[in-house]
């Protein structure tokens, strides 16, 4: 047993659903302070809601999750708040202001939640856009960007605060070779520079595994396979298997869920003839 | 059996909105204070929202007080009454057409627009965003909005009905020939500080809080794709404007009714 304090986010037991769709049905997750940890699995299996359950933006059905040591349901607002200031998130999206302008969207945490001199929001600022490689491109607005470029403007601002802990909502989907690329190497760079701790929820395998630490496979509600990523690749596990190798079937079957195939077909010729 | 499922199914989404939108309401009102801080917000606001309305609010303010002049006139020289022209005109600006089409017009040009735009920060995950940024988007975003509609949309009636009554004199003195003494002294006299134009005033008020609160709770509450926005600001105009003409009735009964 690892001592509590290694782990800055632990899930417990963790149960939800949406409507009458189960999306976690007991999940146990740790994840280790300055580590790079991955939250896989195939498309659907909630891994965006996990993000949004950690940032206490939903409320488990059932199940505790504690980050920092504070559990994230039972906080009052300010509170959550508080602790959200020490988190970053980087949406799937970028979710960049649109009407603001790079400069001051990465500008926009610094001037809500501190009253620092203008001069210092500035010099601030220009380190940020400088780590993501956007610091000549400050005064565009995020309609101007490429998509890669919005992504890294998203984690400059994500990093404004200098949070603890970032998270990242499928940061590689739709990204170019050069730009995925890069976010690869900014992900472990920075994580390693400024003693973060990364939550990557993805379903690039490769991009994914090759700058984890640590992978949980989430599919139907549970985990169903975790370790490093050589664990994984040796793991005999057939969900492990059929989600690194990229097989079209195995435990996520390739079908979805239906009444027998020659059953549908002489259904449809019954109502066929019903309707003359 | 079927619809009175149906009908049960609805009537529980009608009172989870009405819920949501008022649980929303409250949480504005919180958030207002804050803006005394913020003051740019609220004036960046107001120029969106106010100042951006004013060519809409003054070309339908001079086109309605033209033809109160036109038909005014018309019914009044049958009674040989054409010299209390401007009395007519200034009471139907100030107590009912000034607040009322204003509000309408406001729907349709400002209440829209920020319904649109709310919906799409939520669907572009801007809202969201702000949230995990541990920044409060109904005082960051929806407070300033609504300080600003409750502001903007009193100066819009009154700019309206001050064209309007422009609008009539243009028509009545300089095309129909009503004395032009008499269209502005019959005015004064029949126009009363407190029962006219404060009521007209209390009206848009109330129309403002109601117009901006919907058009607000429409977008925060729009399902975030690019169907469930365009359905939300439908709404917004829709519901608005019912509710305006509503209001409008229940007011005037108590302001006017004995």
């Amino acid at each position: 047993m690892s001592r509590p304090e290694e782990h800055l986010v632990r899930i417990r037991d963790l149960h939800f659903s949406r409507g009458h769709r189960k999306i976690f049905d007991g999940v146990d997750l740790d994840i280790r302070r300055g580590s790079v940890t991955a939250i896989m699995g195939p498309s659907g299996t909630g891994k965006t809601t996990l993000l949004k359950l950690i940032g206490g933006q939903l409320r488990p059905d059932a199940g505790t999750i504690e980050v920092a040591g504070e559990q994230v349901q039972r906080l009052s607002r300010s509170r959550l708040y508080e602790l959200r200031k020490r988190m970053g998130m980087l949406f799937q999206s970028g979710a960049l202001f649109t009407d603001l302008n790079l400069y001051d969207n990465v500008a926009f945490p610094l001037r809500e939640h501190t009253r620092l001199p203008e001069a210092m929001v500035r010099d601030l600022v220009l380190m940020k856009l400088e780590a993501v490689g956007l610091r000549g491109a400050r005064d565009l607005m995020p309609s101007e960007l490429s998509g890669g470029m919005a992504r890294r403007a998203a984690l400059a601002r994500a990093i404004a605060l200098d949070p603890t802990m970032i998270m990242y909502d499928e940061p590689f989907t739709g990204q170019d070779p050069i730009s995925m690329g890069v976010l690869v190497k900014l992900i472990r760079l920075l994580n390693d520079a400024l003693g973060l701790t990364s939550i990557i929820v993805s379903h690039d395998v490769k991009e994914t595994a090759a700058i984890s630490d640590y992978i949980y496979l989430i599919a139907q509600g549970r985990i169903v396979a975790h370790g490093t990523p050589a664990d994984l690749e040796r793991s005999d596990s057939a969900w492990a298997q059929q989600f690194l190798n990229a097989e079209p079937d195995g435990p996520v079957p390739f079908h979805y869920p239906a009444a027998p195939f020659g059953e549908d077909l002489l259904a449809g010729r019954e109502s066929r003839q019903g309707g003359r | 059996m079927e619809w009175l499922a149906g009908l049960g199914h609805s009537a529980l989404s009608f009172f989870q909105r009405l819920g949501r939108g008022h649980l929303l309401f409250f949480a504005i009102l919180q958030g207002l204070p804050g803006m005394v801080l913020r003051p740019g917000l609220v004036v960046q606001q107001v120029y969106a929202v106010g100042v951006l309305s004013l060519i809409i609010i003054v070309v339908s303010g001079l086109f309605v007080g033209m033809v109160l002049g036109l038909q005014g006139y018309n019914t009044l020289v049958d009674f040989g009454a054409e010299q209390s022209l401007g009395s007519v005109v200034a009471l139907t600006l100030v107590r009912e057409l000034g607040p009322v089409v204003t509000a309408l017009l406001f729907a349709g040009r400002a209440g829209s627009a920020l319904t649109a735009e709310i919906g799409l920060m939520k669907a572009t995950e801007q809202l969201s965003g702000m949230e995990m940024m541990a920044v409060d988007p109904v005082r960051r975003v929806l407070a300033p909005r609504f300080l600003a509609g409750f502001l903007s949309l009193p100066v819009l009636a009154a700019i309206f009905s001050a064209v309007g009554v422009w609008g009539g004199y243009f028509v009545g003195v300089g095309l129909l020939g009503v004395d032009d003494g008499a269209y502005w002294s019959q005015m004064q006299a029949a126009t009363d500080f407190r029962d006219d134009v404060w009521n007209g005033v209390i009206k848009s008020l109330v129309f403002g809080v109601v117009a901006t609160w919907i058009a607000l709770f429409e977008g925060y509450d729009a399902i975030p794709t690019s169907e469930g926005v365009s359905r939300a600001t439908t709404r917004t105009v829709v519901h608005t404007s019912l509710a305006v003409l509503g209001l409008d009735f229940v007011l005037t009964a108590l302001m006017f009714g004995e």
